[in-house]
C-alpha cells in the first residue's frame, strides 16, 4: 500500500520553444501513514509533483503506481484514485460554489456516486473533522471568515475519505493563530485516521514542527529526502537554492559558536529549550 | 502635526441580508488615534479581521470615517477638495500582486499614476526610470507583468506608487501571498525606500519578522489599538500577543520559554546576537 | 485549449512595420480589406498579393508563424470554397453524380479563397506587429472625434486594455479551478449536453466570483493611483506621426490607386 514514482519526467509545452522540464527523473516511495513535508522554492516542481500523485498530470515518461497498479493504464479508474488521493490546492476556498457549506462538502462524495445518506454522513463527519461548528453548516460559504472557508474546502476533500491527503500550502494568507489551528487540526486528524499526509509548505518552522520526513525539490529534482534533522543539517546547500533551516537551528549554531555546548541539529523550540537548560546547568 | 494623523477614527458598515434588509452594524475601526511623523517606519499588526486593512484604506481616502477625522499632510481626507492630493501624497500597495497591475508592460504600469496626475510626458519617463531603479526592477521594464514572480510584481506596484512622488506609502499586507524569498525582496525594497528616499512607510502585516526594523508598532484587535510601542516593547509581551492571535519570532519565543524556566534573561529579545549576549556568552 | 490560438498574437521583434504608428497600421488594414473587395480580376489579386508579401517581408515575422495561425480558418475556407464551387450556375466544367462544377464557380471559388486568405493574413500582420496596448491607443486616437458625440472612447479603450491584461490570468485561474474540481471527482467530459452544461456550474461560479473580486480590487487600486477617467490625463507614450508614417500613408494611397486602375477599370 503506497505511492511509487518511478523515473518520472514531466515536460511542459514539449516540442515548442517554451519547452521546460518541470520534473526530472523523480523516483520516490511514499508508504502508508507517513507525515511528509514537501519543500522547495516557487518553480522547483513541487506543484507539478503533487499533481502527478492523483493523476491530474500524466508523466511525459516514467510511471506512477498506486498500491501496485500503474495509474495511467488504460483501464485504471482514475476517478476512484482521486478519492483515495485527496488534493487540496492552494487557496482552496476559491473553488467553493454551492449555496451552503454543507452542500459544498457533499459535492465530492456525490461525484463518487454514493447515495444521499452516505454522502451526507460523510459530509457531516468531514466538517466535524476540520472542527467547524454546526451553526455554520447552512450558511453561505462566502459569508464565512477566511480561516473557516479554508476549513470547509479541506472538508470537501476529506468527505471523499482519502487514504492520502495532500495539502498545498494550507496556511497561506492566514494569521499566525489561524495557521497553528489548521496545522494542529491536520496533525490530529492524521493521528486519528492514520492517513498519509503530504504538506507542501514554505515555512521550515512548520515543517520541522510537524512532519517526520522531508522531501526537498530543486529544479525539478529531488534534492534531499530524509528525516528533518538530516535534511536541515545541509542548511548551507538549502540556502544556495533559496531555502533555509528553521530559525531555531541558526540560534543553536550561534550559541555553540559562542561557547555553549549544545547540539546544532535541533529543529524545534521545545528541543532547543531542553538542550539549552541542560547545557546551562552543567 | 505629523504626516498622518487620525483622531477618534470610527468606521462602521451596515450588514445586509440577501433581500437587502439591515441585519446589523459592524464597527470595523473603533476610536483609533494615530500620529505618524514624516520619515517613520510604522508597522500595524493584527489578526485577520482585526480592522487593520480598513484602517489603512482611510489613509488613502478609499474609505471615509463614519466618525472622527483623518489628516494626511494636514489635509482632511473627508473633504472632497483634498481627494486627489491625499491620494497622491499617500500611495497604497495592496495584497494581491495580480489585481493591482494595470499596464501590460512593466514601465507602462509604473507610468499609470503619473499619467493620471497629468505629469508631462518627458517627466513621466524620468519618474518611471528612477522608481524602477529604486526597487531594482529597471532591467525588467520591457517585460510583461504576467511573467514576473510575486515578489517582482509587488516591487513593480511599489515603483508605481513611488512614481507619483508620495510622502507616505501604505502597504496593506504586501507579502501575504508571497513565498519567503518574495517576502524578503519586498521588505528590502520597502526599507530602502524609507532609508534612502525618506518616504514614510506604514506596513500592515501579520509576519512578525517583518516588523523588527519599525520605529513603532501598533497592534490592532477588534478595531481598536490594543498595543503600541517599539518592536522590543511589543515583543516583550509574548503571552498578550498570543492572546491576540499573533506570535513572535522563534528567537523571542525561545528566550521567553527559557525565562519562564528560570533563566535570568530579559524579555523582548529580537535577534540571535541579543540572545547570545543575554546568556552571557561570546565574551569568554 | 484556448491557449493554442496563435492567430493574432503579438510577435516580438524589431522591424519597420513594428515601429510604425498604430494608427497607420489600422488605417492600412482597413484600406487593404477594402482593396480586396474593389479588385475583381487576377491582376488585381496579384497586386494585392505582392503588397502583402512586401509587408510580411518587412515585418520580419516568419512565414511559418503566419501559416500556423491560418490552420484555424481552414474549415471556414473549405466551406466558402465548396459553396462557390458547387452552387454557382453557369457553363459546366466537370460533372459527376448529381454535382457539377462550372467555370464561373471555379473562378468565384478561387477569388473567394484568395480574398479570405489575404484578409486574414493582412489583419493578422497588424496584430502580430502591434502590442494590444498600442492598438487600443491607436483606436482611441482614431475614434477621438466620436468623443464629441459623447461616445466614451477613452473608457472603451481602457476596458479593452484591461481585458487583454486579465485574459491570461483568468485562463490560468480556469485551469486551476478545473483541476481542483476534478480532484473532487468532477467530470467535465462525459455525459450528454445537459449533463455537461450542469457540470460547468462548479467551474463557472468560482470563476465569476474571482473575476468580480479581481475587478473590485483593480478598481480600488486604480482609484488609489488617482485614476479619474480620461480628463486631465497625460500620456507616457503619446502617438506622434513620424516621417516613416507619412511614407507609409503615401504607399497605401499608391497601392489603392494601382488596385483601382488595374484591378477594376483597365481590364
Amino acid at each position: 500500500m503506497s505511492i511509487i514514482l518511478d523515473h518520472v519526467n514531466y515536460i511542459y509545452e514539449a516540442g515548442t520553444a517554451m519547452e521546460y522540464a518541470a520534473l526530472k527523473d523523480v523516483c520516490l516511495t511514499i508508504p502508508d501513514g507517513q507525515f511528509i513535508g514537501l519543500i522547495g522554492h516557487t518553480g522547483s516542481g513541487k506543484s507539478t509533483l503533487v499533481q502527478h500523485l492523483n493523476g491530474l498530470l500524466a508523466p511525459t515518461s516514467g510511471n506512477v503506481y498506486y498500491n501496485g497498479a500503474d495509474i495511467h493504464d488504460s483501464d485504471y479508474n482514475r476517478k476512484e484514485l482521486r478519492s483515495k488521493v485527496g488534493l487540496v490546492f492552494q487557496y482552496p476556498e476559491h473553488q467553493l460554489f454551492e449555496i451552503d457549506v454543507f452542500s459544498d462538502v457533499c459535492y465530492g462524495p456525490k461525484n463518487l456516486g454514493l447515495d444521499k445518506k452516505e454522502t451526507e454522513l460523510r459530509a457531516y463527519a468531514a466538517l466535524k473533522q476540520v472542527g467547524l461548528e454546526d451553526d455554520f453548516f447552512y450558511q453561505s460559504p462566502f459569508d464565512l471568515s477566511g480561516g473557516q472557508k479554508r476549513r470547509v474546502a479541506i472538508a470537501g476533500v476529506l468527505a471523499m475519505k482519502p487514504e492520502v491527503l495532500i495539502l498545498d500550502e494550507p496556511t497561506a494568507g492566514l494569521d499566525p493563530k489561524g495557521r497553528d489551528e489548521i496545522l494542529d487540526q491536520i496533525a490530529k486528524l492524521r493521528e486519528e485516521t492514520g492517513m498519509t499526509v503530504i504538506l507542501v509548505s514554505h515555512s521550515m518552522e512548520d515543517v520541522a514542527k510537524y512532519v517526520d520526513r522531508i522531501i526537498v525539490m530543486n529544479k525539478g529534482q529531488v534534492m534531499f529526502d530524509d528525516v528533518p534533522k538530516e535534511v536541515f543539517r545541509h542548511y548551507k546547500e538549502l540556502e544556495e537554492v533559496g531555502l533555509a533551516a528553521p530559525q531555531v537551528t541558526y540560534i543553536m549554531q550561534a550559541l555553540k559558536e559562542n561557547g555553549l555546548p549544545v547540539d546544532t541539529d535541533i529543529t524545534t523550540i521545545e528541543e532547543a529549550k531542553t538542550a539549552i537548560l541542560q547545557a546551562l546547568n552543567r | 502635526m505629523g504626516i498622518i494623523e487620525t483622531k477618534d477614527l470610527v468606521f462602521e458598515y451596515i450588514r445586509r441580508d440577501e433581500e437587502g434588509n439591515v441585519e446589523g452594524i459592524t464597527r470595523a475601526v473603533d476610536g483609533v488615534n494615530l500620529n505618524v511623523n514624516q520619515g517613520d517606519f510604522i508597522a500595524i499588526l493584527g489578526h485577520n479581521g482585526s480592522g487593520k486593512s480598513t484602517l489603512a484604506k482611510h489613509i488613502n481616502a478609499i474609505l471615509y470615517p463614519t466618525e472622527g477625522t483623518v489628516w494626511v499632510d494636514g489635509k482632511d481626507t473627508s473633504d472632497d477638495a483634498n481627494l486627489w492630493e491625499v491620494r497622491q501624497k499617500a500611495g497604497m500597495v495592496f495584497q494581491n500582486p495580480d489585481n493591482q497591475i494595470i499596464g501590460q508592460v512593466v514601465e507602462e504600469d509604473v507610468g499609470f499614476g503619473p499619467e493620471n496626475l497629468g505629469v508631462p510626458t518627458e517627466e513621466i519617463w524620468e519618474r518611471v526610470k528612477e522608481s524602477l531603479k529604486a526597487v531594482g526592477m529597471y532591467e525588467f521594464r520591457k517585460h510583461s507583468p504576467n511573467k514576473l514572480s510575486g515578489g517582482q510584481k509587488q516591487r513593480v506596484s511599489i515603483a508605481g506608487v513611488i512614481a507619483m512622488h508620495p510622502k507616505c506609502i501604505v502597504l496593506d499586507e504586501p507579502t501575504a501571498m508571497l513565498d519567503p524569498n518574495g517576502r524578503k525582496e519586498v521588505i528590502r525594497a520597502t526599507r530602502a525606500l524609507n532609508d534612502v528616499e525618506e518616504i514614510t512607510v506604514i506596513l500592515i502585516t501579520h509576519y512578525m519578522e517583518e516588523i523588527i526594523h519599525a520605529n513603532k508598532v501598533f497592534v490592532m484587535d477588534k478595531g481598536k489599538v490594543a498595543m503600541e510601542g517599539t518592536p522590543k516593547e511589543i515583543f516583550s509581551q509574548v503571552d498578550k500577543l498570543k492572546s491576540l492571535r499573533l506570535d513572535v519570532p522563534q528567537v523571542t519565543l525561545l528566550a521567553h520559554e527559557l525565562r519562564k524556566s528560570g533563566v535570568a534573561i530579559p524579555e523582548g529579545i529580537l535577534t540571535r546576537e541579543e540572545l547570545v549576549a543575554a546568556l552571557g556568552l561570546g565574551k569568554r | 485549449m484556448l491557449r493554442d490560438i496563435t492567430l493574432g498574437q503579438y510577435y516580438q521583434t524589431d522591424s519597420v512595420i513594428h515601429r510604425l504608428d498604430p494608427r497607420v497600421k489600422l488605417v492600412t488594414t482597413i484600406c487593404y480589406i477594402i482593396s480586396l473587395f474593389i479588385v475583381d480580376n487576377f491582376i488585381g489579386y496579384i497586386i494585392a498579393g505582392l503588397f502583402l508579401a512586401l509587408i510580411i517581408k518587412l515585418s520580419k515575422v516568419p512565414v511559418k508563424f503566419m501559416v500556423r495561425g491560418m490552420k484555424s480558418i481552414v474549415f471556414l475556407l473549405i466551406i466558402a470554397v465548396g459553396f462557390n464551387l458547387f452552387l454557382t450556375p453557369g457553363e459546366t466544367a466537370v460533372a459527376f453524380w448529381k454535382l457539377k462544377i462550372t467555370w464561373e464557380g471555379i473562378r468565384l471559388a478561387a477569388f473567394m479563397a484568395i480574398r479570405l486568405v489575404f484578409l486574414i493574413m493582412g489583419s493578422s500582420v497588424m496584430t502580430l506587429t502591434t502590442t494590444p496596448n498600442n492598438l487600443t491607443d491607436g483606436m482611441e486616437s482614431l475614434l477621438g472625434p466620436l468623443k464629441k458625440l459623447k461616445v466614451p472612447v477613452h473608457e472603451i479603450s481602457m476596458m479593452m486594455s484591461i481585458a487583454l491584461r486579465f485574459i491570461p490570468i483568468l485562463l490560468e485561474e480556469t485551469d486551476k479551478i478545473m483541476k481542483a474540481q476534478i480532484a473532487r471527482g468532477a467530470d467535465f467530459e462525459s455525459g450528454n449536453l445537459i449533463k455537461k452544461a450542469k457540470s460547468l456550474v462548479p467551474l463557472l461560479v468560482p470563476l465569476f466570483i474571482s473575476a468580480f473580486r479581481r475587478a473590485n480590487d483593480l478598481a480600488m487600486a486604480m482609484e488609489a493611483r488617482c485614476y479619474r477617467g480620461g480628463e486631465h490625463r497625460t500620456k507616457m507614450k503619446p502617438l506622434i506621426y513620424k516621417k516613416r508614417d507619412a511614407l507609409a500613408y503615401g504607399t497605401v494611397v499608391c497601392y489603392l490607386a494601382l488596385c483601382v486602375v488595374f484591378g477594376r477599370i483597365l481590364l
